[in-house]
């Protein structure tokens, strides 16, 4: 079993969903992203997304941009995020999976990204512009080293869609909240609960929900329906906000804490 | 089936080029599209009616033109040009434009988003949504606002919303990016008109089929004024390219036919100085398809420069990469410089202002001509007009001069303290070398 599964199996063991947090490495610097990725596990965090910057992220609204923009600028490569992965990976303890738009990896060439992402201790990886449809290279180079391969759903997949993602996704699938891009929302979609609790009892693998989870009430929402919540930019603004603070682990850890506070009861 | 039409596979893809790398949001939705755009494009009516719109709207055909000064002037080849600048609009675009706006409708959907460079797709969708009653918002980059000012106004008054994109370089590719989150965000009623060959299946076909009566025109015309369908080499710039493959598709399997695809070599070689995917890219995968493209060693994408709007952005179609490979189509690059004296060239020599992506295309022409034979036939597609570029010639002499410590010409009143490109000068006649 993956370590991803086992994260998810003893969620259910426990009886609650997993807590995923999303942090763009790099944000502020890399030499910052251990102390916050270690804050979002002291914070509650059970599985850990870890974005990797890309000049063009066609699927992130403006919060996330602008992550992307200062850790670019502050040099944030590929080889640099691997080599924090391998450094910190084990005393985290929780598993990372990347999040990446695919030319990143296209450019280092698939078979190589797999076999160093695999060294480096990442447990799984998911590519946000590369639909299962596109992964004849991908997919099996990532089976090859034991990477999991997540890929989403959309409230646009239809049942073949469907098939085709549950086929080859491991470790779980990310179920997209909402026809959009990345941001906090004020409101989660009406027919979200229903929609995910439709596909969860259809999955063979767990189920997790992203896109616009911002606060406490919405984590306890959608926990009810799925096997993991994803927060990603209700995060990544308050790393933005107070990127140059020494309190901010400290701040990350205590938001993480309140987002997971519905999830221990 | 013509070979070229047997392209691409059943998945999108050229080759290897091609595909859908999009979110999972947009998967379902493409399916759909490639379904409409199957389903409407073989029926009789969807035809006639376009048919009808290219004809007595936008004025088709567009004549194909000897340019005979110019001819004399190069001393080789015969220069015919194909006068898509005189298409409504302007520009090309308007084929692809009208043709995606007639399927908005068929597929019942009610509003249109674009992205544009230069503004000519921008300002021909605007128009195309204007005529059919389709709600339209364009995405541009800002710095491209800046450089295409009057095509912004044109836009607004055709009754689209700009909005100017302020992320990543301002440009093209930026604008593309907005353009793409709109459109995973508004999937249920949006139609997204891309406005080039590029982007996910099936995007790069169904452009592609919208201009290839550039091409299938020409042919034909050129055997009622030139007693030949084969030109001896046919001329087309590259941006994202459709203006290349629609003039290039109907001469793809007459292998009497030289194509020469024309990228933007901008300043110079470094990366990030120009937009010659093929001369200084690799591999790679943007907006949807798997193409060349200009990257760092990390794949990030990389900026662009070129003194074209239409021209700067740092992907190429996924046909044109195939073509590439086939080596059925031979890529050139054309620095700014060598554009702008092929823009004052064809101003002087025929009276026509080209667009400056075209002014690409003009220059490659200027550079082979006179090497081929006087019988030869060189076929340049002029694929828009120079008005809207009025501006960045005047800005580029400017910077020109202060980059040479040239003060303004002061022996000319009329030039505004600038001092005009050498290449003005002579086919202008303003000097006593000018041209006879």
């Amino acid at each position: 079993m993956s370590a991803i599964a086992g994260v998810f199996e003893r969620c259910r063991a426990e009886k609650r969903a997993a807590f995923i947090p999303f942090l763009t490495a790099g944000d502020p610097d890399l030499s910052r992203t251990a102390d916050l990725m270690q804050a979002m596990v002291a914070g509650g965090a059970d599985i850990i997304e870890l974005g990797v910057p890309f000049s063009d992220p066609i699927a992130d609204g403006p919060t996330i941009q602008r992550a992307t923009t200062r850790a670019l600028e502050s040099g944030t490569t590929m080889s640099g995020i691997l080599r924090l992965v391998a450094r910190h990976r084990d005393r985290l303890g929780v598993p990372i999976v990347l999040f990446s738009y695919f030319n990143p990896i296209h450019a280092r060439g698939v078979e190589s990204f797999a076999e160093q992402a695999a060294a480096s201790g990442v447990d799984g990886v998911l590519c946000v512009d590369l639909p299962p449809d596109e992964g004849g290279e991908y997919i099996p180079e990532m089976r090859r080293q034991g990477l999991d391969t997540v890929f989403l759903l959309a409230p646009t997949s239809d049942r073949e869609r469907i098939k085709k993602v549950e086929h080859q996704s491991t470790g779980f699938v990310y179920y997209v909240s909402r026809t959009g891009i990345t941001g906090a929302q004020q409101e989660l979609p009406k027919e979200l609960l229903k929609e995910s609790k439709r596909l969860r009892r259809r999955l063979r693998q767990p189920l997790a929900v992203g896109f616009g989870i911002s606060t406490p009430e919405q984590v306890a929402s959608v926990a009810g329906v799925a096997d993991g919540v994803v927060v990603g930019s209700a995060l990544v603004s308050l790393i933005g906000e107070h990127g140059g603070s020494k309190d901010l682990p400290k701040l990350l850890e205590d938001r993480c804490r309140e987002l997971t506070e519905p999830l221990r009861r | 089936m013509s070979k070229a039409l047997a392209r691409p596979d059943a998945r999108g893809y050229f080759g290897p080029y091609g595909g859908r790398y999009v979110p999972e949001t947009l998967m379902q939705p493409l399916d759909e599209l490639a379904r409409a755009y199957d389903k409407w494009s073989r029926k009789r009516a969807f035809r006639n009616q376009l048919r009808d719109l290219l004809v007595h709207y936008a004025g088709r055909p567009t004549p194909l033109y000897f340019a005979e000064r110019l001819t004399q002037e190069l001393g080789g080849a015969k220069i015919y040009l194909k006068r898509e600048d005189l298409l409504h609009t302007g520009a090309h675009k308007l084929n692809n434009a009208i043709g995606q706006a007639l399927l908005t409708k068929m597929m019942g959907k009610k509003r249109v988003i674009a992205e544009t460079g230069a503004g000519q797709h921008g300002v021909a969708t605007a128009t195309a949504c204007a005529l059919l009653g389709l709600d339209c918002v364009v995405y541009m980059g800002e710095e491209d606002c800046r450089r295409q000012h009057l095509n912004v106004q044109r836009m607004k008054l055709l009754g689209a919303e700009v909005c100017p994109v302020d992320s990543g370089s301002k440009t093209l590719k930026d604008a593309i990016n907005e353009a793409l989150r709109d459109w995973v965000t508004n999937i249920r009623d949006t139609h997204y008109i891309l406005g080039s060959v590029l982007g996910p299946d099936p995007f790069p076909r169904m452009v592609r089929d919208f201009h290839r009566v550039i091409g299938d025109e020409a042919r034909r015309q050129l055997k009622k004024q030139a007693g030949t369908f084969s030109p001896d080499m046919a001329i087309a710039c590259v941006g994202g390219g459709s203006n290349a493959i629609g003039l290039f598709t109907a001469f793809i399997d007459d292998r009497r036919v030289r194509l020469v695809g024309v990228e933007a070599g901008g300043r110079g070689p470094e990366l990030g100085e120009h937009a010659a995917r093929f001369d200084g890219g690799g591999l790679g995968v943007l907006h949807g398809t798997r193409t060349w493209i200009l990257q760092d060693s990390d794949g990030q994408i990389a900026t662009t420069h070129s003194v074209s709007a239409g021209l700067d952005y740092p992907a190429v179609g996924p046909e044109h990469a195939l073509l590439k490979d086939m080596g059925r189509v031979e890529y050139e690059s054309i620095t700014d410089e060598e554009a702008i004296e092929a823009f004052h060239m064809l101003s002087a020599t025929e009276g026509i202002l080209p667009a400056l992506e075209s002014s690409h295309a003009l220059a490659q022409a200027r550079k082979v001509a006179p090497r081929l034979s006087k019988r030869a036939i060189v076929l340049v597609n002029l694929s828009g007009r120079g008005d809207k570029d009025v501006e960045s010639v005047l800005q580029y002499e400017a910077e020109r001069a202060e980059r040479l410590g040239v003060a303004g010409d002061e022996s000319d009143p009329d030039s505004g303290g600038f001092t005009m490109h050498p290449a003005a000068r002579k086919w202008g006649g303003k000097t006593e070398e000018g041209a006879s």
